[in-house]
């Protein structure tokens, strides 16, 4: 089994895994992985369960020293990784040496990283989810919603790994113009025509404002014309327009309920995607039903599990 | 009440049965709560009842959208209030002082009471829990007397102690962890309202009577006095 001493941290990596669920009822977000295909993946790479917790790096500046050797999967961003001094790609199973350094500087392309090892990262479920919520004091190593720091030992919770191989371009990257798919529902009667259009067809700009919480867009505002609303819960991938009109896509630790007016819900594989999107990166939304996301969402689901990439990609 | 089912997600479906936040909604939508659990079983993720709506997060390998609305319309028909009273009444005990509550003089100013007036008040009825939400444990309750209704602040708190009692328009609420906040502060109460071992003091449903204590008590109850200025 692995042993990570935490070298160096800037507080943001931290432990996740799919969420915590059935009690959001008291208030509690789902929290999980930003990207949980690259988790998946970086799970499957070993052969783990596909929500066995994980790393989640956003951005970089992180270090691990290896005191037990162990075997590890890297997926996600390519945040310049360095296994001692040499390049390590993302998308791989390998093995770090006791006395070896992991090392993410900054992003290359994406966002978020994922670091997965045989069974899982261990650590103390709370509430039913290892799933590191830093508002809520709830979850990650130590239990109260710290991310990683300096001197944190990280331990993995299996030996033997499955080392499998991803697909040629399993990875997915974001290109100069990234297309969300919304399914409309909620208040979206309740904007004025015009600004329905503006919605789907301008290039909104992800805003520095961009965390595990919500990512907000930035473009021709929109005007919500409906009444006021009583606060009423509000699903993964809600897109919230507050009274200056620059949506916010509600993201895994979003707040349980809110009252200001929605368009709709993003679907969580454009979720996964927004997840390795940089500020400043140009998205458009685009409505889908919710027949052919679910239909959609089902075949990725299955298909990650038995290939480990997207089905497009899959069945080149 | 008047059933509409609205689809929210890709797995989640708003069932919104008021239209006006009422006290004698929460009979409805606990019932209805109650029935969606039982029907739904295994294949229920989350049930998020809020002041007028329940949003019903369902599992999407199970069941489409079309087999969730049956469901709910099957499972909430001649759908009848739970009339007994269930709910706790719990006594909650808060330090009333502006060093720990900022704004209690300026909504005794805007109300043209005292300050103690304003604690008088506070303390006069007891406050139904409409909903959790916003954060661990965070109580909605309400509504208070017109004359305390307060706007929440312009620009919210980066850091509200937990145990603060405060008020937004006509509702209540302590904040059972500290976090950023806008509502406007009053008191801090000594109790745990949360912990990830015992979950949520407060229910929906369950009312709330706050009882003013002083200084002495609220440091024996385990309460922390740090004034807002120093823990800001």
């Amino acid at each position: 089994m692995i042993e990570l001493l935490v070298e160096h941290s800037l507080g943001f990596a931290q432990l996740q895994d799919g969420g915590r669920f059935g009690v959001r009822h008291l208030g509690i977000t789902q929290g999980g992985a930003l990207d949980w295909v690259a988790m998946q993946q970086a799970n499957w790479l070993l052969g783990n369960a596909a929500d066995a917790t994980v790393i989640e790096v956003p951005l970089g500046g992180l270090q691990l020293r290896a005191q037990a050797s162990g075997w590890l999967a890297l997926t996600g961003a390519d945040l310049d990784a360095k296994l001692d001094d040499l390049p390590l790609a993302p998308g791989q199973a390998f093995q770090l040496r006791h006395g070896q350094t992991l090392r993410f500087n900054s992003p290359k392309r994406g966002v978020r990283a994922y670091l997965a090892t045989p069974g899982g990262f261990a650590a103390d479920p709370v509430m039913g989810a290892v799933a590191t919520v830093m508002r809520e004091h709830l979850g990650g190593l130590h239990g109260n919603g710290r991310g990683l720091h300096n001197g944190d030992l990280l331990q993995g919770k299996a030996s033997n790994a499955e080392p499998r191989t991803l697909p040629e371009g399993a990875l997915w990257y974001p290109d100069d113009e990234v297309v969300l798919d919304l399914i409309p529902g909620a208040q979206i009667a309740s904007f004025a025509g015009a600004s329905l259009f503006a919605a789907f067809n301008q290039n909104w700009t992800l805003d520095q404002r961009a965390d595990r919480m919500g990512m907000r867009l930035t473009g021709a505002a929109l005007r919500y014309q409906g009444q006021a609303l009583i606060s009423e819960g509000i699903p993964l991938g809600s897109v919230q327009v507050p009274p200056d009109g620059q949506p916010i896509i509600l993201m895994n630790d979003r707040q349980t309920i809110g009252g200001y007016p929605r368009l709709g819900a993003v679907t969580p594989l454009s979720l996964a995607r927004l997840a390795q999107c940089a500020p400043g990166q140009k998205v458009r939304l685009r409505v889908v039903s919710q027949e052919s996301a679910r239909r959609e969402m089902l075949n990725v689901i299955s298909t990650l599990q038995a290939q480990g990439a997207l089905p497009g990609l899959a069945h080149p | 009440m008047n059933l509409r089912i609205e689809s929210a997600a890709i797995d989640s479906l708003m069932v919104r049965l008021f239209d006006q936040i009422d006290e004698a909604n929460m009979p409805w939508l606990i019932a209805a709560a109650e029935n969606l659990r039982a029907a739904f079983g295994a294949q229920l993720i989350d049930l998020v009842p809020s002041y007028t709506t329940l949003l019903l997060h369902y599992d999407l390998h199970a069941l489409g959208e079309a087999d969730a609305i049956a469901l709910i319309h099957s499972s909430l028909h001649n759908l009848q209030p739970l009339t007994n009273e269930t709910g706790t009444l719990h006594a909650i005990p808060v330090w009333y002082h502006q060093s720990v509550g900022p704004e209690l003089t300026s909504i005794a100013q805007r109300a043209g009471l005292s300050p103690e007036q304003v604690i008088e008040q506070h303390c006069s009825r007891d406050y139904p829990v409409f909903t959790l939400g916003f954060a661990p444990g965070f109580a909605y309750m309400g509504l208070v007397d017109e004359a305390l209704a307060s706007a929440r602040l312009a620009t919210p708190r980066q850091r509200v102690p937990k145990g603060s009692v405060g008020i937004a328009e006509r509702q209540t609420a302590i904040y059972p962890l500290t976090s950023p906040g806008g509502w406007n502060l009053i008191g801090r109460c000594p109790l745990t309202l949360f912990s990830a071992d015992h979950g949520s003091l407060l229910q929906p449903g369950d009312r709330v009577r706050f009882v003013s204590i002083d200084h002495a008590e609220f440091i024996r109850l385990g309460g922390d006095d740090t004034a807002m200025e120093a823990s800001a």
